[in-house]
């Protein structure tokens, strides 16, 4: 007997602040007008996507001192633009990336709870994490976390966070006019938390969401992130979307989950992922060569391979052959507000390997960087998309996708017309939403009321 | 009484649960069940629009509703529990098209970084109708929520003790730097710094960014927003005021400040000292609305609204009382007063609907059509922002060198 073909889960991150978005073409939109949000939110909706996702970034990223200004821009808040987008979707998992550095819990859980009411049950929270005094200076503690206390922040955040979701059992309000009984509880949300990082106690004010508690998603991917999103996560947002990479990774995190008296069903992986779609698949290389040349402009390709050198390369002809001095192995100073520095570990180590691998193939500074540079997750046609997203899935290098378009807003449409049909016809992505929550969608236990809870318990 | 008015009203309408009287919820209109339902707030500010109000406000909290002024009260028989307010006005932007949307921001215990951007949100979502309301919490149990800070533990008796006077006045001293610095936010982006050139590669023109620099006694905000600047470059900043040190915070700081005048004497004294405040603060050129706030209970039969706020009191147990004055009578007598009292310097009002199931369409349908009748109020909606209904022009952004 043959196994059941896995059921894939596609999502929709909105394009932004990154450098796979290509603001330059000229069917690229606005990514602040509320209309392009909603048309992304519409498109996933009418591809019936799992859920649509949206990064964060509470800090202008910078580079040599001035105002990172060759990717887009500027992004609306998330909590905001995710209420206005349950106005305009039925069905659509709205999942929000906010930071637990520089929040408080009672504020966030209040804000994923009344989105979670606001969406009828849609909410998401991708839990990140931060440490930086460069963020730090826009918020009232500035940089006062550790690095190595960022983790122990977030879990205690996140614990302290759904205390406050389970502290409305969900039956309390009875409403009753006649008998002028609103609660049947008066200590409904009462709370108290005590801990390293937060010391709160009293009553929280949003009665219990449609979905219990938001989807939780995890981001991180170093050895704690890993432990962190086997330890409570719903699903993890990764970014190992080759084959190799995909299995490896899930194969770690599926096999940390008993230990923490998990099932594998209980944590989906989710990479994110690029495409480039075209009519055969030889058009779709040709194209996909021109939208990372679009993404690698030449002033990109100096700033790229700043974050490796962490000098200042602006003299270099990015048509011309890589700098001959060395990278500067001290602390980071040239790239601030980003991620992507720390994936170089050994910054001489990648300097040499970079000019081995330019002077083997010829190639400029900006050859350099569009060549080992994050190539699209998926070119092709969209039957050997829909193949590949498919193999990928049944073999265990993800649950499915989280799809970064490279145009705003209408980036997705191709493929909601294109692949997803092809995807249902195999009999592995949903023609209709089954359920109305975020849950239903990820086939994701109900937490079930705190009543349920006691009742199981007892 | 003059039949034609030569300065149109502005009308609001603050929205707290199911109305502004205890009892409101045990009415057979309302819908005591769906308060957390967003199809009650679509429908409530919907009917607001019908009313072409300029704008609604959305009540908030960061602790369970009390009927008393500094602690919980542990009653099961009102309406405890209330969703974000930013995130409503932003679930029925998409759903409405004229009215302005304002919520409640409590500065004390948020970020002004935040609240900065999420207002300019709501602006975008809702192309030009964002304000928000803001408001300080001198509550101990509010504090406790957070853990950031330990306020003092006092009762209604001690309002007046220095303790609590020099409390309020550092909250509000903290509430004006915190608009202060959302007002920078919103200018941090230049309204063109969004250039998309393609020869050069430059998506903005970082000239156009500024860092806001902000340095006070309880934050330090450096900037730029991550968010470009709204639709109306400063959304609407608006606070309820009470007494003197609010006064001022209103006229420094707001566009509108709602006051609780009872009679038009003191309607005229409130005024009077806030136009002082605001002339102290060099802002006399500068509009500033100001708004008397009423609680109103509106039946079109005399007497009709008066036998129901005493049912609503009998179920309540207590007659209800109000910071502000409570009318009960008829929409023609509320239009009376409502231009009596524009006479003492009033610009507008913000109608607390005793029961909004009742009095809402009771303003939007009754209330309404009798100002429009005296040519107080607008027939149709004369602008698209809602700067533009206040009559406040688009700002210049301080931050540009032109």
């Amino acid at each position: 007997m043959s196994t059941p073909l896995k059921q894939i889960h596609l999502a929709a991150h909105f394009p932004g602040v990154n450098n796979t978005t290509v603001w330059s073409d000229p069917a690229a939109g606005s990514h602040i007008e509320f209309s392009s949000f909603a048309h992304f939110a519409r498109t996933a909706e009418r591809a019936k996507f799992d859920f649509l996702f949206l990064a964060e970034g509470l800090r202008l990223r910078e580079q040599g001192g001035n105002i990172y200004d060759l990717d887009v821009v500027g992004r609306p808040d998330t909590f905001t633009v995710l209420s206005a987008l349950a106005a305009v979707t039925d069905r659509l998992g709205l999942t929000g990336t906010i930071n637990s550095t520089f929040n408080e819990p009672y504020e966030v859980a209040r804000q994923f709870a009344s989105l979670d009411h606001l969406s009828g049950g849609r909410a998401a929270w991708n839990v990140v994490t931060s440490w930086d005094a460069f963020t730090g200076e826009n918020f009232r503690r500035g940089g006062f976390l550790p690095q190595d206390e960022r983790y122990s922040r977030a879990k205690e955040f996140l614990a302290t966070a759904t205390e406050l979701f389970d502290s409305w059992r969900g039956d309390e309000i009875v409403a009753d006019q006649a008998s002028g009984t609103f609660l049947d509880d008066a200590r409904a949300g009462a709370f108290a938390h005590q801990g390293p990082h937060f010391d709160i106690a009293g009553q929280f004010n949003v009665p219990r969401s449609p979905q219990g508690r938001p989807v939780i998603f995890q981001a991180g991917d170093s050895e704690e992130g890993r432990e962190f999103a086997a330890a409570g996560a719903d699903a993890i947002f990764s970014r190992y979307s080759t084959f190799k990479e995909g299995q490896a990774f899930y194969t770690d995190v599926k096999g940390r989950l008993a230990r923490h008296g998990r099932t594998r069903d209980q944590l989906l992986i989710l990479p994110a992922a690029t495409f480039v779609l075209g009519d055969t698949d030889a058009e779709a290389r040709e194209l996909a060569h021109e939208v990372r040349r679009q993404q690698v402009s030449g002033a990109t390709a100096i700033k790229h391979l700043e974050f490796v050198w962490n000098r200042d390369l602006s003299a270099y002809d990015p048509d011309g052959p890589l700098p001959d001095i060395d990278p500067d192995p001290g602390e980071h100073t040239v790239a601030r507000g980003r991620a992507q520095v720390r994936m170089y570990r050994d910054p001489l180590a990648v300097a040499r390997e970079w000019r081995e691998l330019a002077a083997a193939n010829k190639w400029s500074i900006r050859d350099l960087v569009i060549e080992t540079g994050n190539r699209q997750a998926f070119i092709g046609s969209p039957a050997t998309v829909a193949e590949t997203i498919n193999s990928f899935v049944q073999a265990d290098a993800g649950d499915g996708f989280i799809l970064v378009p490279h145009i705003t807003p209408g980036g997705l449409d191709v493929f909601a017309d294109t692949v997803v049909p092809l995807l249902q016809e195999r009999g592995v992505f949903r023609t209709e939403y089954e359920g109305t929550t975020l849950r239903d969608h990820l086939g994701l236990a109900h937490p079930g009321t705190g009543a349920e809870q006691e009742r199981a318990a007892s | 009484m003059s039949e034609s008015s030569s300065t149109p009203l502005h009308l609001a309408v603050a929205l707290d649960g199911a109305g502004w009287h205890p009892a409101a919820w045990r009415e057979p209109q309302a819908r005591p069940r769906e308060l957390f339902d967003p199809a009650y707030w679509t429908d409530v500010v919907t009917e607001a629009e019908r009313g072409l109000l300029d704008f609604v406000t959305f009540e908030d909290g960061l602790s369970l509703q009390s009927s008393h002024r500094t602690e919980p009260d542990g009653r099961t028989d009102q309406v405890r529990g209330r969703l974000d307010a930013v995130l409503i006005a932003s679930r029925v932007a998409p759903l409405t098209r004229h009215i302005g949307l304002v919520p409640t921001v409590v500065a004390t215990h948020t970020e002004p970084f935040h609240i900065s951007k999420a207002i300019a949100t709501l602006d975008y979502v809702s192309t030009g109708r964002a304000g928000l309301r803001i408001r300080v919490s001198r509550r101990r149990h509010e504090a406790e929520h957070f853990g950031r800070r330990t306020l003092p533990r006092f009762g209604p008796e001690d309002l007046d003790t220095p303790v609590v006077r020099e409390l309020t006045a550092e909250l509000f001293e903290e509430a004006a730097d915190y608009i202060e610095v959302v007002r920078r936010l919103w200018d941090s982006w230049e309204d063109d710094a969004e250039i998309r050139d393609v020869a050069t590669g430059r998506f903005i023109d970082r000239d156009k960014l500024h860092y806001i620099d902000f340095e006070g006694r309880h934050f330090s905000v450096k900037g730029p927003s991550i968010t470009p600047r709204p639709p109306q470059g400063q959304p609407v900043i608006s606070a309820l005021a009470h007494q003197s040190v609010p006064y001022r915070l209103v006229a420094r700081a707001t566009d509108i400040g709602y006051i609780t005048p009872h009679d038009t004497d003191q309607a005229r004294a409130t005024v009077a000292e806030i136009r002082a405040a605001q002339a102290a603060a060099g802002r006399a050129a500068e509009p500033l609305h100001i708004f008397g706030d009423l609680v109103v209970f509106l039946d079109d039969e005399p007497g009709a609204a008066a036998a129901r706020r005493e049912r609503l009191d009998a179920l309540a147990g207590h007659p209800y009382t109000s910071d502000a004055k409570v009318f009960t009578g008829t929409p023609a007598q509320l239009a009376d007063l409502l231009l009596s009292w524009q006479r003492t310097g009033l610009t507008g009002f913000r109608l607390r609907p005793g029961v909004i199931g009742h009095d809402l369409e009771a303003i939007t349908r009754g209330l309404v059509p009798e100002l429009q009748r005296r040519g107080a109020f607008r027939r149709s909606y004369e602008a698209d922002t809602l700067r533009g209904l206040l009559g406040l022009a688009r700002p210049a952004n301080r931050y540009a060198t032109v």
